[in-house]
């Protein structure tokens, strides 16, 4: 088959088989061992269940609602979708009924292939509003055995009835009649604000992006990456399914959510992407267990970690580093970078990156001081990911790099950043408004997020969401993402909501990250029976209001937002979280949901009050709610002097 | 009572597995259980209730064939038991789990898993060192059967954790798992819920209903938490200071006045 015949994500896997029939395709780890199936393998198991769909009355443009963790038996479903003509749509496993409920509903789903009994009890509470969805398929059977099996079959049995029904020729027929501006799949977006949208992407969007960002990196067969985040999310489909059938590279999937990290390091991906939250996470405990070591491994991570600040970035980009650094980097490599990065899984990683939101400098610098090419990428599903991506050798913290082959980029006069590429999506499902409002006739898309080109490099900075960026009372410019990166980077701050536009002076509730402080707390004897009292310890309260003044002189220092400094601000009595709607399911702030809720906490801190009672409802994840109450602190903090622009 | 019948939600209940005839049980001068009569049928979720002190550990202790009741007669699948000791009553499929956790701290969650499968080993101590042949088959084997029951209870990413270092729910949780791996007829769980949150009782409830729809095992249970109780189980017995005073579904159990009456009191004349 030649290059101009792989039109669809079947005749790509039919290319697999037949260069690589024999390499690992999917491996997962299951009973304690990893079972691999070979790409010969995983194209029958994707014929049966295929097949399978089709004794069951599925027919082209149907379709197909997927949801579960990262497991190949869900990814050969979207395969299996694609081979007779349907389209995925991969949901979000742990959002709630109704929010399933809406997308089921939406996409007009009439079959939905489910991990487990979790999810099949979730669409059976909503079955009554779900007019068309009328067969579940569910992978693992456990406790479902009493249950109804009328429009019910277990994935086992559906491929079972494909293998026997013979349709090979069938769906070859119905493979070949999909053509390259065909429907691929169907992602719904988070959203920050308002209902979810299904964004559709076509086989030419998927395919053109997996080979562009391909050849970007270099990425070939032989690449190992671990399948972690949500299959629903559109950098999953990309690099397990849209990357990995282009290059024929092979995508693990972790035993459990609970396990990824051991699975990871078992694995050692080569090409690796994960949310700055995770970067985040990882540099935090590794910096409290190195709280915990003796006095000579402390010593030594601390001396070869300052050697590797200095050069190891410079290694990583291949620049001129004097021979006495080389060799120190080298003994700091053998005692402590390599069995560090060995301890996270990453030795082996040769193209990271990270995404979704901005990370920390020291954070990126850590990572990339060890010698792990991690990179920046800022993209979104409309794009089928990538928008812009940082070459190798052009890595730096605060830009998002240059654009990816094939995107063309402009600045609007508001400062909105909009994009024209391959991967350019083809509509919002039912919601021509939506889609003409964000794509114009010519093809340009609005990102939603303001940002400048950098002169000289042409690398893209991101602000903040244009419509997040604001002007205080005083007409400066309000910007609370920048403030909030400023925070979070902190590691005993998880999370950070700034308000201020439209006011005075700005404000700020603040999230303790439970690992940092909790850890803290412990080696220095301070007792706390929950979340809410640690929140509210004085020296909890005091550290936090030292990070705040700290932030405020950085802000300071920016002639253009200097006026985003925290004047008062609170340490919030719950985490933020997505169950409550305070956040996307993909860790978003929802800055509206937040204001409504926590509407008698911000007025307090626009009061005169040194502290505020509140009561607030929380949901529990199995959907209960319940209520806390707390009385918050109001904290003042010290607002530097503005440097005044010359 | 029917020999076998199928309960609502579709399960279907056996003969009699486990039937304690005239028990009574003595502690020097105090009578722990007196005269009590009960069955336990294949395939059902036994329950007894009662408050503090009302013989319900005992009880379960008897049927282990821990305590040797000074009347009455233990039978088992249909023949009278003799009095046995421990390992023999495990060699019969009976496995149980402890109020207070008894597991081995220092070792991890998979050797005490392990451990429940020692009924089903056969080689010596000598061969197993030796590690060849009969002796590694068989514990392939065996660690295959132990990592079925991780992955049913969803505890793999704990497997090579020192049980000392868990939670008190997660360890409850290892302490099913190392019963179900000796692959019991009858599962016995001394208040496997105690000192749980709602979050774990709801996951521990859950596994519980699906041990039983999924190896057919037959469960006995002590428990305190009366929602819990009712919601799993299918038939109840109560005790009250060693006697049995209410035997029956949760239903008919619930509206009996002499339970009322030990578990919410009542007024001295």
């Amino acid at each position: 088959m030649t290059a101009d015949q792989l039109h669809s994500i079947p005749a790509l896997l039919a290319r697999n088989v037949a260069s690589f029939g024999d390499k690992p395709a999917y491996r997962e780890k299951e009973f304690g061992i990893w079972q691999s199936w070979t790409w010969t393998q995983a194209a029958a198991e994707i014929d049966a269940l295929a097949a399978g769909l089709l004794t069951l009355g599925a027919v082209p443009d149907d379709h197909i609602a997927i949801v579960g963790r990262n497991r190949p038996a869900l990814y050969w479903a979207m395969v299996a979708a694609q081979r007779i003509g349907c389209v995925p749509v991969p949901m979000y496993s742990d959002a709630a009924a109704e929010e399933m409920a809406y997308a089921l509903d939406h996409c007009g789903a009439r079959f939905a292939v489910v991990s487990d009994q979790e999810q099949v009890d979730k669409i059976a509470d909503i079955r009554e509003g779900l007019t068309e969805l009328e067969h579940i398929i569910y992978l693992d059977g456990r406790g479902l055995r009493k249950y109804d099996h009328g429009a019910m079959t277990s994935y086992g049995d559906v491929q079972a009835a494909g293998r026997a029904a013979e349709l090979s020729v069938r769906l070859d027929e119905l493979s070949a009649a999909r053509g390259y501006d065909d429907t691929c799949v169907m992602l719904y977006t988070s959203g920050t604000t308002g209902r979810p949208k299904g964004v559709v992407l076509s086989n030419r969007n998927v395919i053109e992006t997996s080979k562009n960002s391909s050849d970007f990196d270099g990425l070939r067969v032989g690449e190992e990456v671990l399948a972690y985040l949500p299959m629903a999310w559109v950098g999953d489909f990309i690099f397990s399914i849209g990357q990995s059938m282009w290059t024929g590279f092979c995508v693990n999937c972790p035993e459990s959510e609970a396990t990824m990290m051991t699975d990871l390091r078992e694995i050692g991906p080569t090409y690796y992407f994960a949310p700055p939250r995770v970067f985040e996470t990882q540099l935090t405990q590794v910096m409290i267990r190195m709280e915990d070591a003796g006095r000579v491994k402390k010593w030594l991570f601390d001396h070869f970690m300052a050697v590797a600040h200095r050069v190891g970035p410079d290694l990583l980009d291949g620049k001129p580093v004097g021979g006495l650094y080389r060799l120190r980097y080298a003994l700091g490599n053998l005692f402590v970078f390599g069995p560090l990065k060995n301890t996270l899984g990453l030795s082996r990683v040769r193209v990271g990156y990270t995404a979704g939101e901005a990370i920390g400098p020291e954070i990126f610098d850590f990572y990339r001081s060890l010698g792990i090419n991690l990179k920046q990428l800022y993209g979104q599903t409309e794009a089928t990911v990538f928008i812009t991506q940082q070459p190798d050798g052009e890595v730096r913290s605060d830009t998002v790099g240059v654009p990816s082959p094939g995107v063309e980029l402009k600045i609007a006069e508001n400062g909105e950043v909009f994009y024209r590429s391959p991967g350019t999506f083809m509509s919002y499902y039912k919601n021509p408004e939506s889609t003409a409002s964000t794509k114009d006739t010519e093809g340009w898309v609005a990102t939603g997020d303001a940002g400048f080109i950098e002169e000289g490099s042409g690398h893209l900075r991101i602000i903040d969401r244009a419509k997040d960026v604001g002007q205080m009372v005083d007409g400066r410019l309000f910007a609370p993402k920048y403030v909030e990166n400023k925070l979070k980077f902190y590691p005993n701050i998880l999370e950070a909501v700034v308000f201020g536009a439209g006011r005075e002076y700005c404000t700020a509730f603040i999230n303790i990250d439970l690992t940092a402080v909790g850890n803290w707390a412990e080696r220095n004897n301070i007792a706390y029976s929950s979340y809410q009292e640690l929140s509210q310890h004085p020296q909890v309260l005091g550290q936090i209001e030292a990070h705040v003044s700290e932030v405020n002189t950085s802000v300071a220092s920016d002639p253009m937002l200097a006026g985003c400094q925290i004047h008062r601000f609170l340490v919030l009595h719950k985490e933020l979280d997505a169950d409550d709607g305070e956040m996307t399911r993909t860790r978003k702030v929802r800055r509206a949901v937040i204001a409504d809720k926590f509407s008698d906490l911000i007025a307090a801190l626009y009061s005169d009050a040194t502290d505020v009672y509140t009561e607030t409802e929380v949901t529990y994840e199995d959907g209960r709610k319940g209520q806390i109450t707390a009385t918050l602190d109001l904290r003042d903090a010290v607002v530097a002097a503005e440097q005044v622009a010359a | 009572m029917k020999d076998s019948y199928i309960t609502p939600d579709g399960r279907t209940i056996g003969g009699v597995l486990m039937d304690m005839r005239g028990i009574t049980l003595r502690f020097g001068g105090v009578e722990a259980i007196k005269n009590i009569s009960f069955d336990i049928r294949e395939g059902e979720i036994r329950a007894i209730i009662g408050p503090n002190g009302a013989g319900k550990s005992s009880m379960l202790n008897v049927i282990s064939g821990f305590y040797h009741p000074q009347d009455g007669e233990v039978w088992f699948r249909g023949a009278k038991r003799p009095t046995m000791r421990p390992y023999d009553v495990a060699r019969q499929g009976i496995a149980r789990t402890f109020q207070n956790i008894a597991l081995f701290e220092g070792m991890s969650v998979l050797d005490n898993i392990m451990c429940g499968r020692l009924t089903h080993m056969k080689t010596g101590i000598f061969s197993q060192a030796i590690w060849h042949g009969a002796a590694q088959r068989e514990e392939v084997e065996n660690r295959e059967a132990v990592e079925r029951i991780i992955d049913f209870l969803e505890i793999q990413a704990i497997r090579k954790t020192p049980v000392g270092r868990l939670p008190y729910g997660l360890k409850k949780r290892v302490e099913l798992a190392r019963a179900l791996a000796a692959e019991p007829k009858l599962l016995l769980l001394d208040e496997p819920m105690a000192g749980m949150n709602v979050e774990e009782k709801e996951d521990m409830s859950r596994f519980i209903l699906d041990v039983n729809d999924e190896f057919g095992t037959t469960i006995a249970l002590i428990e305190h938490d009366m929602g819990v109780v009712m919601d799993l189980s299918d038939r109840v017995v109560v005790m009250d200071y060693g006697r049995k005073i209410g035997d029956g579904t949760p239903d008919e159990v619930r509206g009996n006045q002499e339970v009322i009456d030990a578990y919410l009191g009542v007024a001295h004349d």
